[in-house]
């Protein structure tokens, strides 16, 4: 069977397009379809926060169930700034994606020679110092109540400024940060490294006999899985003008696995884009019938880790590759009989 | 002329289970060094210490007049040590040519290039193609490595130790688990192999070995119990010994 040649791998590709156009014209027809603009901006902050959590999760099999930590660090580090010194979108942004590279650069350190369920346990831990840290350091974080009034200054480019007051607006600049995101991860995970995080998912031994410093290679995707959840948490913050402790928990971190399970994370780029959209709409539409939506969203969680590891991506690749194949024993069926005429 | 490796009394234990007991090796350059000795005699584990997986608890391992005691697998890999596996060791996801791609010396020098394409060069494809040709996999580039036959895994075994273009190879048996024609096969291969590289070879086929190696060890409950070339060792009684103790 041919797998996938190693051919030229484009900046951009078919789906990636589509992916974009349905998200740009999303404040333009998501009303019409009864829901609203600010769910928009949720699902498009929970794909970025989905797309740096699969670097670790898909990428490079490091299941991290403390991932809420750095969300949450982001979203604190963004509000502190501009409250301790002053309002401007740009240092604020640096300062907290800093903050969570800082942070998740520390918890690697101390993960990165494990994998596994040592690994899940460790980050686990270090997921509740941090939300534990969140909840009773009152006089930074506000504690339970969370910090609030959090500044949404205008994206200032120098000769011109976004105001980003409404929702809309703040779709937009959340869309631009995918964008980047999305064009930036898709070249790493095709690039050398990573590959090489591939490999050390597949047979982390074998790759440290190749010569590569495994410990090394997992900090970094750890460090810049955080730092990007950072960003997310960011983007969380200003949209909520406040930062809580509750995406810190365990069972915040715990549906960012399921979302990017659900999806497919580990067969499919897409996976933690249609685990989120997925995971969002069952909140806002299955949220509506009953309260017990997450009971069932769990459900269909635990359905596919047993039946569907690959998630929804992996059913959609099984599902092409079946039609192709029957057309292809449909033509061999065609030559047979000709061959039989003749 | 000094041995390109050299270990010296090299002792490794698991729990109070002596496995290595004051092992001496010395392996020559550009000559093929065969290792042999009954099943569970501590061969395996010999290798593992020598390739870094694990410390030897005594002892002082050199490779070409440097000490390597200790340091880890990838260090000792990026000396110009590499090694194939008992067990086979690959990545099952990747195709082969990927297999080979990640364990070239040109990739592995740019591992943190965050921007390129693992082939990107046009020398680095034309560099894993040879050496797919070399172990017989021409063909088979962009198979899945998990749907390939047992034969052809054992050759992109051999391969993926190749690609870094060691200056000393280890081989821990190679033909184990092969028919008698993959194992023909294999010996040609190790035949032309023996030309270009230093080989360490772990084998329990003692005909295949005694036609190969320039010189041969033989492991028997964690020691080196007979060392020489072939026709001595031919009628040596530890060696009929142990290759009878080991049974079919
Ligand atoms: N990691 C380990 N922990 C405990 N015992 C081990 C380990 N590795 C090997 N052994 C033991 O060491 C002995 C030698 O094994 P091995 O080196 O694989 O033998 P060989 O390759 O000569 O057949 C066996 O008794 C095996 O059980
Ligand atoms: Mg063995």
């Amino acid at each position: 069977m041919i797998v996938r040649k190693i051919a030229a791998q484009d900046w951009i590709t078919k789906e990636m397009l589509l992916i974009f156009v349905i998200l740009v014209t999303l404040p333009l027809w998501i009303e019409q379809i009864g829901l609203y603009r600010y769910l928009g901006v949720e699902i498009v902050i929970w794909m970025i926060y989905g797309l740096g959590f699969n670097l670790l999760l898909g990428y490079s099999g490091l299941p991290s169930f403390g991932h809420g930590a750095f969300f949450g660090i982001g979203a604190y580090a963004f509000g502190l700034f501009q409250l301790w010194f002053f309002e401007n979108l740009w240092l604020a942004i640096v300062f907290a994606i800093f903050a969570s590279f800082i942070a998740g650069a520390a918890v690697a350190c101390f993960v990165s020679h494990r994998r596994g369920i040592y690994f899940a346990l460790m980050t686990i831990a270090f997921g509740q110092i941090f939300w534990f840290i969140a909840i009773k350091w009152h006089s930074v974080t506000g504690g339970e109540d969370g910090l609030l009034n959090i500044p949404r200054a205008a994206a200032d480019f120098g000769i011109f400024a976004f105001d980003l007051d409404s929702n809309t607006e703040l779709f937009y600049f959340v869309f631009i940060v995918f964008v980047c995101i999305v064009l930036l991860l898709w070249r790493l995970v095709h690039s050398k490294f990573g590959k090489v995080l591939q490999a050390i998912r597949q047979n982390e031994e074998r790759a440290r006999f190749i010569g590569y410093n495994v410990w090394l290679f997992k900090w970094v995707a750890f460090t810049l899985s955080a730092a990007i959840a950072g960003l997310a948490g960011v983007l969380f913050s200003m949209a909520q003008q406040g930062a809580y402790p509750d995406v810190m928990a365990l069972h915040a971190s715990g549906i960012i696995v399921m979302m990017t399970l659900i999806g497919g994370g580990f067969v499919s780029f897409w996976g933690p884009v249609i685990g989120v959209t997925i995971y969002f709409l069952a909140r806002d539409v299955l949220g509506i019938i009953t309260e017990a939506w997450l009971l069932w969203f769990g459900l269909v969680f635990v359905l596919t880790v047993l039946f569907k590891p690959e998630g929804v991506a992996g059913a959609w690749q099984e599902w092409r590759k079946s039609r192709t194949s029957t057309v292809s024993g449909y033509q061999t069926l065609l030559q047979f009989l000709s061959t039989k005429k003749r | 002329m000094a041995p390109i490796f050299k270990a010296s009394e090299v002792h490794k234990r698991f729990g109070d289970h002596v496995v290595l007991e004051n092992i001496n090796l010395q392996f020559k350059s550009d000559c093929l060094s065969g290792i042999m000795g009954p099943n569970g005699a501590g061969k395996t584990t010999c290798f593992n210490v020598l390739t870094g997986k694990y410390k030897p608890d005594r002892g002082r391992i050199e490779f070409q007049g440097e000490d390597i005691t200790g340091l880890a697998p990838h260090e000792i890999a990026r000396k110009g040590i590499s090694r194939s596996f008992q067990t086979m060791n690959l990545f099952n996801e990747f195709t082969v040519l990927e297999n080979i791609l990640i364990a070239l010396k040109e990739v592995r020098e740019h591992g943190f290039d965050f921007m390129h394409l693992l082939a990107r060069e046009s020398e680095v494809a034309a560099k894993a193609e040879k050496i797919l040709s070399l172990v017989g996999l021409s063909g088979k580039e962009y198979h899945r490595t998990s749907d390939l036959a047992y034969g052809d895994r054992r050759s992109l075994e051999i391969g993926v130790a190749l690609a870094a273009e060691p200056s000393l190879l280890f081989l821990d048996e190679p033909t184990s688990g092969l028919g008698a024609k993959a194992t023909t096969q294999l010996l040609d291969l190790i035949h032309r192999l023996k030309q270009k590289y230093t080989i360490v070879m772990i084998e329990h086929d003692m005909n295949f070995l005694f036609e190969l190696a320039d010189s041969i060890s033989v492991i028997h409950w964690g020691q080196v119990i007979a060392y020489g070339t072939p026709d001595t060792l031919r009628d040596n009684k530890w060696v009929k010994q142990s290759m009878l103790g080991e049974g079919a």
